[in-house]
């Protein structure tokens, strides 16, 4: 069997801010190549400090108490910021949540989509340029020439998520964190978001870490899934198998609480006082266990 | 059949238009074209359209909090279309919103104490404090909070929290009509199924009518009785929930429903290309 591309083991972490409160409780998660996964929670559950871990952007408050971070024999946690440097953007990539925000306003497209092409891979302007043009072709973009003369306040919030995803995927990485990407989004475009994430994915064979709330989201773009409930791992599996069969009872309680268009009497359900109690327990017995945490 | 609590009929607003110094007339840009509600009483509707579908702008119009261009809105049998705002203000306290963002409309260095009291006193639906802090008392458990919030401010709540306060201050002054403009958007599944419910029971129970803006056909499905789907400043269909959801008549409804993705796994729902959804 060949290696996986990202094995996450023991991962805890501890928020300075709130008095060392625990924020990554042992999170264990294996990635292989070409697998999306879907990490889910509600807020807090830590879904998007996993992510930033990843990406080596964990905010000063967050302090990481024990695990590692391994991916392709490398501990991301340990690495010096050099050999950080090299790995971001160039094997792992982030699609931000809010597109507004992502691009810097004051530079055209060609400029942001270029940079790392010149910089990291060493292309000349013209080969950037001309590569820029087939990403923003492959992100279904009909004017690419024009885009890239633009400035971001010139695009839609659809259009610039686009660019964002060409972006993610410019340099060909191995692992793209999607940090909710489609959160801000229209339904109709958050459809044609998730179908060209999907398709990218597809064809160039990469592992993608997909953060969401959204279960609707994880069932149709997720291979397989990871539920977090305060900074632990409370189930994961095939995304089938966890939505058609889920075995704790808070997964359960998660799918019965959204409400479905097509079934109005079936979702709706408040997650039930016990669950809660039941989570909290489970937390306390491993808290119990780990006093240096 | 009685005339409903609240009708609009030929909506239109347009934002920024202006007339220059000059006396040249500057158009503005149109976005409400013509639109026509009735909200019965006791009714809850559903208005459901996309990001700059005018569903935001048609109910604070239905409110008058903008001016329309042209149309009429009628409220418990009164054209309220051009009411000065001193004849508005006695109907204000009976027709309540409730926010999008609570945190943005809860005054940030009030008690809950003092954002739920002090309207009751301002609109006389209390006789005096003890009655308005009876009342609040009573709100309070109906929305399932502990007394011991009162003595908080704004952002000591979780979000959930300050969103039941947003529905027990609306609530509070007896209304005849609630506006909830996207007010579970920014919740948890689990706080959004809460709230809902509540808002529910408390439509019901005090006989309410309601107009419930969401961008999600799930929500509303969930708890209104009709929806108006807009799109560009148009209802492009009009009816009942359980029709609208199982049979749309219209290809823009259709492809919304399609666009939403279920918790089940559907390997084809990704490449499933429903009408012209470039167009969107």
């Amino acid at each position: 069997m060949t290696k996986p591309l990202l094995s996450i083991s023991g991962l805890s972490a501890v928020s300075d801010r709130d008095g060392g409160a625990p924020i990554l409780r042992d999170v264990a998660l294996t990635l292989e190549r070409g697998e999306v996964r879907g990490l889910v929670g509600e807020s807090g559950a830590g879904k998007s400090t996993i992510a930033k871990a990843l990406l080596g952007i964990l905010p000063r408050t967050v302090r990481v108490t024990g695990g590692f971070v391994n991916f392709e024999g490398r501990d991301l946690l340990r690495l010096p910021q050099k050999a950080l440097r090299d790995i971001m953007g160039s094997e792992i990539s982030l699609i931000p949540q809010d597109p507004q925000t992502a691009l810097n306003p004051g530079r055209r497209i060609e400029a942001q989509l270029t940079d790392g092409l010149r910089l990291k891979r060493g292309l000349s302007s013209r080969e950037a340029r001309a590569r820029a043009l087939t990403l923003l072709e492959e992100v279904h973009i009909r004017d690419p020439e024009r885009v890239l003369r633009c400035y971001p306040h010139e695009l839609s919030g659809g259009m610039r998520q686009r660019v964002l995803i060409a972006s993610a995927f410019a340099l060909e990485p191995k692992l793209v964190v999607a940090d909710e990407p489609t959160t801000a989004l229209d339904v109709t475009v958050q459809k044609q978001i998730l179908r060209l994430i999907r398709g990218l994915q597809e064809a160039h064979g990469t592992a993608v870490i997909f953060v969401t709330h959204d279960l609707g989201v994880v069932a149709q773009i997720c291979d397989s899934v990871t539920l977090l409930y305060a900074g632990k791992v409370i189930e994961e599996g095939r995304t089938s198998d966890v939505l058609s069969n889920p075995r704790h009872i808070y997964t359960k309680a998660l799918i019965a609480a959204g409400p479905r268009y097509d079934r109005p009497d079936a979702g709706l359900t408040p997650v039930p006082s016990d669950v809660f109690d039941e989570l909290r327990h489970e937390i306390r017995l491993h808290d119990g266990s780990r006093p240096h945490v | 059949m009685s005339e409903p609590l609240l009708m609009a009929t030929g909506l239109e607003v347009t934002y920024g238009g202006r007339r220059t110094l000059a006396g040249q007339r500057v158009d503005g840009v149109k976005v409400l074209h013509g639109v026509d509600v009735a909200i019965r009483r006791g009714e809850t509707i559903g208005i459901v359209g996309e990001s700059g579908s005018g569903k935001t702008t048609l109910g604070r119009a239905l409110l008058r909090l903008v001016d329309t261009s042209a149309g009429e809105i009628r409220f418990d049998g009164t054209d309220i279309t051009h009411l000065p705002d001193a004849n508005m203000r006695p109907l204000r306290r009976r027709m309540q919103m409730i926010f999008q963002d609570p945190m943005a409309s809860l005054n940030p260095r009030h008690t809950i104490r003092r954002i739920l009291v002090e309207p009751l006193l301002l609109h006389g639906v209390a006789r005096d404090r003890q009655q308005a802090e009876q009342r609040v008392a009573a709100i309070l458990e109906r929305v399932t909070l502990p007394q011991a919030c009162l003595d908080r401010n704004p952002h000591e709540l979780s979000g959930g929290q300050r969103q039941r306060i947003g529905i027990a201050r609306a609530a509070l002054l007896e209304p005849d009509f609630v506006l909830a403009d996207e007010i579970v958007s920014g919740l948890d599944v689990s706080t959004q199924a809460q709230v809902l419910n509540l808002l529910k029971e408390l439509s019901t129970d005090l006989g309410l009518s309601m107009a419930f803006i969401s961008h999600d056909l799930s929500v509303i499905r969930a708890i209104c009785d009709r929806v108006y789907v807009m799109r560009q400043g148009r209802v492009v269909e009009e009816g009942p929930c359980e029709r609208v959801f199982s049979a749309p008549a219209s290809p823009y409804t259709r492809m919304l429903l399609d666009a939403i993705p279920l918790p089940e796994v559907d390997p084809d729902w990704l490449w499933r290309v429903s009408g012209n959804e470039d167009a969107a």
